[in-house]
């Protein structure tokens, strides 16, 4: 088990959405939608929303194939717990699916157990690319809960600097 | 939707707007029947509609390159954004698509 300990001042909860969705592909491009929407009052840049969107789509996949096993049965629920503390969005992911055995294993770019399926292993790599911080907390049979943290709006200096 | 043509030896296909894992699984499998009934040898991808990839769209190319790269086969990728082109690049597909603008 990876565990990335956030060493910054936690700030107070400022908003926060939860949903719950079928673990049906339709529902991927749902969620990252949804996650883009609640951090638009943030001004994000393009380039922040689309980090957000492609690591939320990377887990809810994730979730969909590997914790469901791809069953795309409506019974099984994903769910999505997105919480700002001030810039900073915390969005979860979880699923009551399968588990990863081997986290570290799992983590580790081009390591998939799919392969027949396309799947390029890249998914956690893409996540931990794309946000800030990245938790992984999985037991075999019970789920896995993904967490992500990204600070959002950037500062005028870096800006200016693209 | 996406679009599959075939113009000599290459298959060009136009990809859709957002490429995620449910897309993909449609746009692999009808790439491969194109490849394996009109037998062509290079597949281009086109990404001028394309503005959200995740690694899905790693797979599709992956796999698609597999199929192709024994007999010689290549794979191309145009009108790819600056966000695309990293997403190949972090997955180092550089070295196995040709990256055109």
């Amino acid at each position: 088990m990876i565990e990335i300990v956030d060493k910054r001042d936690v700030a107070a909860i400022t908003n926060k959405m939860q949903i719950e969705f079928a673990a049906v592909s339709d529902n991927e491009s749902f969620a990252r939608m949804a996650a883009a929407a609640f951090i638009t009052p943030l001004n994000p840049t393009m380039e922040e929303l689309s980090d957000v969107k492609t690591a939320v789509s990377e887990a809810v996949t994730n979730a969909i194939i590997h914790g469901y096993e791809n069953r795309n049965d409506v019974n099984d629920i994903v769910m999505m717990n997105c919480v700002l503390r001030g810039d900073v969005l915390e969005v979860e992911i979880i699923d009551q699916g399968v588990g990863i055995e081997n986290v570290k294993e799992a983590m580790e770019p081009l390591y998939t157990t799919r392969p027949d399926m396309d799947r390029s292993g890249m998914g956690f790599a893409f996540m931990e690319a794309f946000m800030d911080n990245l938790e992984v907390h999985s037991d075999v049979d019970c789920g896995t809960a993904v967490k992500m943290y990204k600070k959002i709006g950037i500062s005028p200096w870096i800006g200016s600097e693209e | 939707m996406e679009d599959f043509k075939v113009i000599d030896n290459y298959l060009m296909i136009r990809l859709p707007n957002e490429i995620d894992h449910h897309k993909s699984v449609d746009i692999s499998s009808k790439a491969d029947r194109y490849i394996m009934s009109q037998k062509v040898g290079n597949v281009v991808f086109d990404f001028e509609r394309t503005t959200f990839m995740d690694s899905s769209g790693i797979g599709i190319i992956l796999g698609r390159y597999k199929k192709i790269s024994c007999f010689g086969g290549k794979v191309y990728a145009v009108n790819a954004d600056g966000r695309i082109r990293r997403i190949l690049m972090m997955s180092g597909l550089q070295d196995i698509v040709e990256i055109m603008d």
